[in-house]
């Protein structure tokens, strides 16, 4: 009985599985692993790739296991517990310069762009919302500069009280993408010294961490004032009647990078062909998330809401993930690329994007002193690797699973450079040195914080 | 809880009892307890249901007023609604491991049709962990825990309980360690496990034995202590038989140290057990581990609209698993009792 259902088995399967020939080739060095995520949106290619069963065509076993913050995913995938997890753009390169923790990360792959918004809570937007020019059905016109914010901070400065704003990481995107909107509008987020890891040296708006699920319920105990963080915790925001966002990171930097699927060195010399087989599935996952026009996304959300993943409620992940956003209740606009994880190249590993990220950590002191532009390039270049990215690719292309046309097979790594910007200053990646210079508030060439103070050391490089 | 062992080696009382742990009910006369059947019913099932009921009743209409972010907080109705989706999930969950070995014998069958040297293991399911699996590994880790806790602090309980000078050296230290939250064994516990536990491929889950330890910890002090006043209480005179008729130290320990001191070395180990019940959940809330404290803090983080009854649930379960364990401790106990007393 048992043989007979073995050989149907075999049989159906011989007979399927001829167009996968290629997949079942990749020796795997491991087959069972542990990926970490945090509960947000972007960490759908995993949840995809495993609900769809692209892991398993890769032969690849995996078990995705929710972890509590950002400092936990980095320490267990450095102590081995994890093979790889869903982290921040900027934690692999933070790890690589030594901010807090020193370690060998790398990514051969960025998981999303987008996906992160800034929320103030009702206390602050009703300081806000009176200076905002609206339009003409009385609504906000956006995007929303942190000019608005001033008057709350000169209030709050006023009584005596700091303005507390969270992000989720010294070095995750959401710390310098709010950073960046601050200074934009004239505010000081503050600098970091090596001595004093706060951030908090001269700033006018106090930034601290939270991790992102508890950053509704530190609003609404009033322990913040505001917070940038991934979806979906700004729309949980809303739906708690907690707080409003206001500004989106799309509206800050368009397609800007966010998350990536980080790995030590050591573990992808170690099984280079499992690491292929996960990236194949990832990219897979990306591609079936944007796949006509968002047409699964939907499901997607749907999938998201499981208390396994990111646990929230359907109709809350669903607001960003299909296309829309909510700002304020009621006040739904429809934001195509507030979430993207194929279109513009998502999945690749722009050396740009990194270099964008030191350029920020040197902006605001987490690097204390000035470093050449041929060190910004290089040491990207040592945490972003892409040549196994372009391998996983070419063996979907030769699959049939993905298309040519996607993938930027003869880029040298640097996106074109861009105004998109808020406050239009232009980043070109091969400059990082030039496009410090042209930020207003930060760190510029030779300077450093001495004992809280900005010091201008002659003849640093 | 923890105040009562000291209480204990205080009055050095050789009886079970303590203010929290009653000592069984006195046998009845058989007439007594034909006569009077009725009022006992009613007040051994009688009151406690319609305590129950009234409890109920009064949180439905609590929970039906607050308004918290979240929503309204559930009622009775609802968390019965949740525990049983949290059933219906169980069950679901287990045919999708179902439908995945299957699919991971057709992959293997493929693999050793193409290559029959081929190295086939078999992986277990990687799906999540469901509710019951969640209390199931809570159950483990706390037993885990337990056992080595007992091997721990009975021993050294005897050592203390038969000499004065050991219990002297050991009481200052045993009344710093016990009063120590688990919050606070748990970091070093953590580092000291995952510098210490290393191995390519080991026996148990890091998270399991970080956990299993922190129980311990906090656990073993209620029986050290409740052990050394049993033993130290045993009757003078008995001992100085043991000594006149030159018993070996084996069967002093045996025949008359151990079988008299064993209802308080029971005392200490039900005690012992509800510590370690508490200390888990919040260890597991805290390092993450997988068990119903993760349970707790996964639904604490997802806010979703049934967070509430989830976390209600949990709650209750949590509740009821204590009950049960402190019963079963304390059946054995009242078992032995008997035993020794007759």
């Amino acid at each position: 009985m048992l043989s007979t259902m073995f050989r149907v088995c075999l049989l159906t399967l011989v007979a399927s599985s001829s167009p996968h020939a290629a997949a079942a080739e990749l020796e795997l060095e491991k087959e069972q692993l542990k990926i970490g995520f945090i509960k947000l949106t972007d960490m759908a290619p995993l949840a995809i790739a495993y609900e769809k069963g692209f892991f398993e065509d890769e032969g690849l076993y995996v078990t995705l296991e929710p972890q509590a913050n950002w400092k936990i995913i980095l320490d267990r995938v450095i102590t081995g517990e994890l093979d790889g997890a869903h982290m921040l753009a900027g934690q692999p390169l933070g790890a690589a310069v030594g901010i807090g923790t020193k370690a060998d990360i790398i990514t051969s792959l960025s998981m999303d762009l987008n996906g992160n918004a800034t929320t103030v809570s009702n206390e602050v937007w009703n300081l806000m919302k009176g200076s905002l020019p609206t339009d003409a059905q009385g609504k906000p016109l956006h995007p929303i500069k942190a000019d608005a914010l001033k008057p709350a901070v000169d209030a709050f400065k006023a009584s005596g009280k700091p303005f507390r704003m969270a992000m989720v990481f010294p070095v995750s995107t959401h710390n310098y993408e709010l950073r960046y909107w601050l200074a934009a509008g004239g505010l000081h987020p503050g600098f970091y010294s090596p001595t004093d890891v706060s951030g908090q040296i001269k700033a006018d708006v106090f930034l601290s961490v939270t991790p992102p699920p508890q950053m509704p319920a530190a609003m609404e105990a009033g322990t913040v004032n505001g917070y940038c963080v991934g979806e979906p915790w700004n729309q949980q925001a809303i739906f708690k009647g907690v707080g409003v966002p206001v500004v989106t990171d799309l509206e800050i930097w368009k397609n800007n990078p966010e998350k990536v699927f980080g790995v030590t060195r050591a573990w992808a010399e170690k099984h280079p062909n499992t690491h292929l087989a996960m990236l194949k599935a990832l990219i897979r996952a990306g591609q079936w998330l944007d796949q006509n026009n968002g047409a699964n996304r939907k499901e997607a959300a749907q999938i998201l809401s499981r208390p396994e993943y990111v646990g929230a409620d359907y109709r809350v992940i669903a607001n960003s993930m299909t296309g829309t956003f909510e700002f304020g209740r009621g006040d739904k606009r429809s934001v195509p690329d507030f979430n993207v994880f194929f279109r513009y190249y998502a999945t690749y590993p722009y050396y740009s994007d990194a270099v964008w990220f030191l350029t920020q950590m040197r902006r605001w002191g987490q690097i204390p002193t000035s470093q050449s532009d041929q060190w910004y390039h290089e040491t990207a270049k040592k945490v972003y690797v892409t040549e196994p990215y372009l391998r996983a690719a070419r063996m979907l292309v030769e699959e049939k699973k993905a298309k040519q046309e996607d993938f930027p097979w003869t880029t040298d790594g640097y996106r074109p450079p861009t105004r998109d910007f808020i406050d239009g200053v232009e980043y070109d990646g091969r400059k990082p040195n030039e496009y410090l210079q042209k930020l207003t508030i930060g760190l510029k060439q030779g300077q450093a914080i001495e004992s809280g103070n900005v010091v201008t050391r002659q003849g640093a490089t | 809880m923890s105040a009562s062992p000291i209480e204990i080696l205080q009055e050095h009382t050789p009886s079970p009892s303590t203010p929290e742990v009653a000592a069984p009910p006195p046998p009845q006369k058989l007439s007594a307890r034909q006569r009077s059947w009725l009022p006992k019913l009613w007040q051994q099932a009688g009151i406690p249901m319609l305590a129950m009921a009234v409890f109920l009743f009064a949180w439905s209409q609590v929970a039906s007023r607050i308004q918290t972010s979240l929503g309204q907080i559930p009622g009775p109705i609802a968390v019965a609604k949740q525990a049983h989706g949290l059933w219906l999930d169980h069950a679901a969950e287990r045919e999708k491991a179902v439908a995945f070995y299957e699919r991971q014998e057709k992959r293997n069958a493929a693999k050793l049709a193409k290559d029959p040297e081929a190295q086939i293991r078999l992986v277990k399911y990687t799906g999540k962990p469901t509710y019951i699996d969640q209390i199931l590994t809570s159950l483990k880790t706390v037993f885990t825990g337990f056992l080595l806790a007992t091997l721990v602090a009975v021993p050294l309980g005897i050592l203390c309980g038969l000499s004065a000078t050991i219990n002297a050296s050991l009481n200052l230290l045993i009344q710093i360690f016990k009063p120590v939250s688990p919050l606070a064994w748990l970091p070093l516990v953590t580092i000291i496990v995952s510098a210490v536990y290393v191995s390519a491929d080991p026996m148990f889950e890091k998270s399991f034995v970080i956990s299993a330890i922190t129980v311990t910890l906090c656990s073993l002090w209620p029986t050290l202590i409740n052990t050394g006043v049993g033993v130290s209480s045993i009757d003078r005179d008995l001992l100085n038989v043991a000594r006149v008729l030159q018993l070996k130290w084996t069967t002093r320990l045996f025949k008359l140290v151990l079988p008299s001191s064993l209802p308080l070395i029971f005392t200490g180990m039900r005690l012992s057990l509800g510590v370690g019940w508490m200390v888990l959940i919040a260890a597991e809330m805290l390092a993450q581990n997988p068990g119903l404290g993760k349970f707790v803090w996964d639904e604490f983080q997802n806010g979703s609209s049934d967070s509430l009854a989830r976390l209600m649930v949990a709650v209750l379960t949590i509740g009821i698993i204590g009950f049960l364990l402190d019963r079963i401790m304390q059946t054995v106990q009242s078992l032995l009792d008997f035993g020794v007393r007759r």
